[in-house]
């Protein structure tokens, strides 16, 4: 558990991923089975625990602190587990008993309750330093949050030898904790572990963004085109199970089982395939905004209220596997062929196929892949970002492999912004104000004032950080503790140019919009601030069933 | 406030009968100083009596006319003001840091200045000293302060440094003492490469090892940057966010200071490797030393006094804050700030 508890302490400060990379590799390395495996299943999430409600640690620590020792710290550090995993009274440390991970998740895995959960829980702070106080006590309230991704803790096993984080990904959701079949397999020590899992996740083909210098290389006649949807990107298996019955699941593009969350979708997957597609919200046949389906998304269960007002979809473009025979090895246009008779034959009311779309040139397709409509986008052309390029002749290939998949987007649309706010950033950052919230002009009730529009820290070169970082430490008109305000008026500011990919109706945001993946393009120098863009031009830009909203 | 020997006075405690003043706050007549601490060790007093090493100290950093007049104590040698007996005994908190016991018609009264337990080989060991009153720093005095053994933190660093063997790490601590501790406690653990100073650390490092205080190699930083992946450099805590630090590339920030067990307050000075080392004692070392004087007594000050009186009232003690507005904390946070939490 100390081991452990060490490596989350590190992670939860270092900011950089190739830090979290080299620390995660590190512990791997030189920890035991089966207690990396746990370490990799809390990583991961594949365990979760919330045993210690708030009441359940304010009564555990009531029987051991003072209440008004107790109060004063917690007022002072904030935190509630922190605080009981600072102020907890154990004994010396040369009479504590460190409980070994193995066997804190086993018995967390029972599923104790009541005293019995304070009972363990007491006796393993009694066990533990500081440091593994806390970390116990993040494990058993649920989420560690020490910044890592399932992605990043299965890369960093597969840099312990010469596997990659996609053939991980493959056996997956075939292993189960403590996964010592999977680290004999990383280490060169075995072959790749062996599942009975019907449905295992396949690593996605992925697009690489096409550069101008890529299309004068190739030719229109070897690619199909797709329209981009602007939803998220799942895998829908469904196949006989072992021991009889069927075995249906969602994956999103990273793996993550996704299931439980869209009983509409697949608890009617009747075929045995896997499916590449996007998830959609779709109302009679038209998609909706991808703020719609981010309501969907991160849930552990959903009401029958949300699935009837927001609706799943897929829309199918890609065949990877069918009646047990895997299609991957075939090409793009005998896939689609595959695809297209599977879509007709099952006539499931909630999987439509994504089409293709003519082309003769590029040049066509350029102009299409702003303006749908130009190339029968038609009525969900504001679901479109772009369009997509698959070479006819190559097979599915797990990764980005080059050369075969390109995405081409939308250009992302852009506004003039004053700055606002700024705030130090994090790691290599820290020494500058480099986190920027930024405003656009709308009319209030004394005239023409600034709004938030959003927040964003990079994107902008280390000349124009550095100069925007002078500017801050010269122009601070207020401070809330670490952040400052910015002289924003007319005259006295900074124009900042602001690339984002689409908007969404939020009322968190004084605007009434958040944008989605804001970054900064650039200092706009030969600007003043009475000259940045207008609120209405943004609202503009919504989806017309989001604009009244 | 009078227990006969000390009163509350503008410019911090005052003993009416000896005529002195114990680490004012502003110019005095004839000022006791406990230690070279800024907030305690202030330039421009008609007479200061304290260590040879704080006389060293405040020299160094105000220069030699800090003061109209000076006089050396000998620790542990008793002498008498106007009636009042005076003399040193060492507080461990830095190098010639003292408490000052004072005596008059038997009643003890001990003013602990600021002070630790932990084994620090920069300066010699705290001295608990009986006595009647004992007026108590309380930078610490919250039941969430226990400061590990300073070598396992430093072994946190040593590690870091072997993983990220191509990053600098880059130290804040604090320029009198810690500073001087942490290269001290890096020698102990066997680490003997040169340590890179920036400048505000050279002068106080210089002085140390006058004293006799074993450093090993110490190098300036001067326009060095990233040739110096791989080391260890110490620098102010200021300094880890500040502009100076970019010249490192992606140095490894590391901050040394015993706020650092709270989480919040690491990550918001931006370390991204916290050691917990403090120059302070922690609760269980304020709530052990009080109870080793034996005083029935206490005043707590300087820091979070209310949770240590709350203790001492339990203990049975007669314990009250002692509020003096003024002083800080050498970990370089502001004492309005201990009081409001990191929030
Ligand atoms: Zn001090
Ligand atoms: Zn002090």
């Amino acid at each position: 558990m100390l081991r452990f508890a060490a490596l989350l302490d590190r992670l939860s400060s270092e900011p950089g991923r190739n830090g979290k990379l080299a620390l995660l590799t590190d512990y791997f390395r030189t920890a035991p089975d089966p207690a990396r495996g746990y370490a990799l299943a809390m990583l991961t999430g594949s365990l979760r625990f919330r045993h210690a409600r708030p009441a359940v640690l304010r009564a555990l620590v009531a029987g051991r602190v003072d209440p008004v020792l107790f109060e004063l710290s917690h007022d002072f550090v904030g935190d509630l587990s922190e605080t009981v995993a600072l102020i907890w009274p154990a004994p010396e440390a040369a009479e504590r008993n460190a409980p070994p991970l193995p066997e804190v998740i086993r018995q967390l895995a029972d599923a104790p309750r009541g005293a019995a959960v304070a009972e363990l829980l007491a006796g393993w702070l009694d066990g533990l330093d500081e440091t593994g106080r806390w970390a116990l006590l993040k494990l058993v309230t649920g989420g560690l949050r020490v910044g890592v991704s399932a992605r990043l803790a299965k890369t960093a096993v597969a840099g312990l030898g010469e596997l990659s984080a996609d053939d991980i990904d493959e056996v997956w959701h075939g292993l189960s904790p403590p996964y010592e079949s999977l680290f004999a397999w990383a280490e060169g020590r075995a072959g790749r572990p062996v599942t009975d899992d019907p449905v295992p996740f396949r690593p996605p083909m992925l697009a690489h963004p096409l550069g101008e210098a890529d299309l004068s290389g190739l030719d229109p006649a070897d690619f199909a085109a797709e329209w981009k949807w602007d939803g998220i990107r799942v895998q829908a298996a469904a196949a006989p199970a072992p021991g009889g019955g069927s075995r249906q699941r969602l994956y999103s593009r990273g793996g993550e089982d996704i299931t439980a969350a869209f009983p509409d979708l697949v608890g009617s997957f009747d075929f045995e395939a896997v499916l590449d597609g996007e998830l959609l919200v779709v109302i009679e046949g038209e998609v909706c905004s991808f703020s719609m389906l981010q309501q969907r998304l991160n849930r552990k269960t959903v009401s029958a209220r949300l699935l009837e007002s927001h609706p799943a979809a897929i829309r199918a473009y890609d065949l990877l596997s069918l009646e047990g025979e895997d299609l991957r090895p075939l090409p793009f246009d005998r896939r689609r062929a595959l695809l297209e008779r599977f879509v007709h034959q099952i006539v499931h009311p909630r999987i439509d196929l994504s089409p293709l779309v003519p082309f003769d040139d590029f040049a066509a397709l350029e102009a299409a892949r702003g303006d749908p409509g130009l190339l029968h986008g038609g009525r969900d052309a504001a679901a479109i970002e772009g369009v997509m390029l698959k070479r006819r002749a190559a097979p599915y290939l797990p990764g980005r492999p080059k050369g075969e998949w390109y995405k081409w987007k939308r250009d992302p649309y852009r506004v003039d912004a004053v700055l606002m706010y700024a705030q130090r950033g994090r790691g290599q950052y820290s020494s500058f104000y480099s986190d920027y919230s930024f405003g656009v002009w709308r009319e209030g009730p004394e005239g023409a004032e600034l709004v938030p529009v959003g927040k964003a820290c990079f994107g902008l070169t280390d000349d124009a950080l550095a100069e925007i970082d002078r500017f801050v430490r010269a122009h601070t008109v207020n401070r809330f503790g670490p952040v400052r305000e910015v002289a924003h008026e007319a005259e006295t500011g900074l124009v900042l140019e602001v690339a984002f990919e689409g908007l969404n109706r939020s009322s968190r945001h004084k605007s009434g919009i958040a944008m989605r993946f804001p970054r900064l393009v650039c200092l706009r120098r030969d600007k003043q601030p009475h000259e940045a863009d207008r609120l209405e031009t943004l609202l503009a830009l919504l989806p017309a069933c989001d604009r009244s909203a | 406030m009078s227990e006969g020997h000390l009163q509350l006075a503008r410019a911090g405690l005052y003993c009416p009968a000896g005529g002195f003043h114990i680490d004012p706050l502003r110019p005095v007549e004839r000022a006791i100083i406990t230690h070279g601490h800024a907030d305690h060790a202030r330039a421009g007093h008609g007479a200061v009596l304290a260590s040879a090493e704080t006389l060293a100290i405040m020299a160094a950093r105000y220069g030699p006319e800090f003061a109209g007049r000076t006089e050396a104590l000998v620790p542990g040698k008793r002498l008498s003001i106007g009636g009042v007996g005076v003399s040193l005994h060492p507080a461990g908190h830095v190098l010639g840091s003292m408490q000052v016991r004072l005596d008059v018609a038997g009643r003890v009264t001990v003013v602990s200045g600021d002070y630790k337990r932990q084994p620090d080989p920069t300066c010699a060991p705290f001295e608990p000293v009986p006595c009647d009153v004992f007026i108590t720093e309380a930078t610490f005095g919250l039941p969430v302060f226990r400061h590990p053994p300073a070598r396992a933190e430093i072994g946190r660093l040593l590690a870091s440094l072997a993983l990220f063997s191509d990053r600098t790490h880059l130290v804040g601590a604090y320029a009198l003492g810690k500073a001087q501790r942490v290269i001290a406690e890096l020698r102990g653990a066997g680490y003997d490469r040169p340590i890179y100073l920036h400048g505000a650390l050279e002068a106080l490092c210089a002085l140390y090892a006058a004293h006799g205080v074993a450093l090993g190699p110490l190098e300036s930083v001067g326009e060095r940057g990233r040739e110096l992946a791989g080391e260890i450099v110490l620098c102010p805590p200021g300094q880890l966010a500040d502009r100076w630090a970019r010249r490192f590339g992606d140095p490894v920030r590391v901050a040394a200071s015993g706020w650092m067990r709270v989480r919040a307050w690491a990550r918001q000075r931006g370390a991204e490797l916290p050691l917990v080392i403090s120059d302070h004692a922690d609760w269980d070392g304020l709530c052990a030393t009080i109870t080793e004087t034996g005083a029935d007594t206490v005043w707590v000050t300087h820091g979070a006094e209310d949770a240590l009186v709350h203790w001492c009232g339990k203990q049975g003690l007669n314990a009250r804050p002692l509020n003096m507005i003024g002083y800080g904390d050498e970990d370089g946070i502001a004492r309005s700030d201990t009081l409001s939490g990191p929030r």
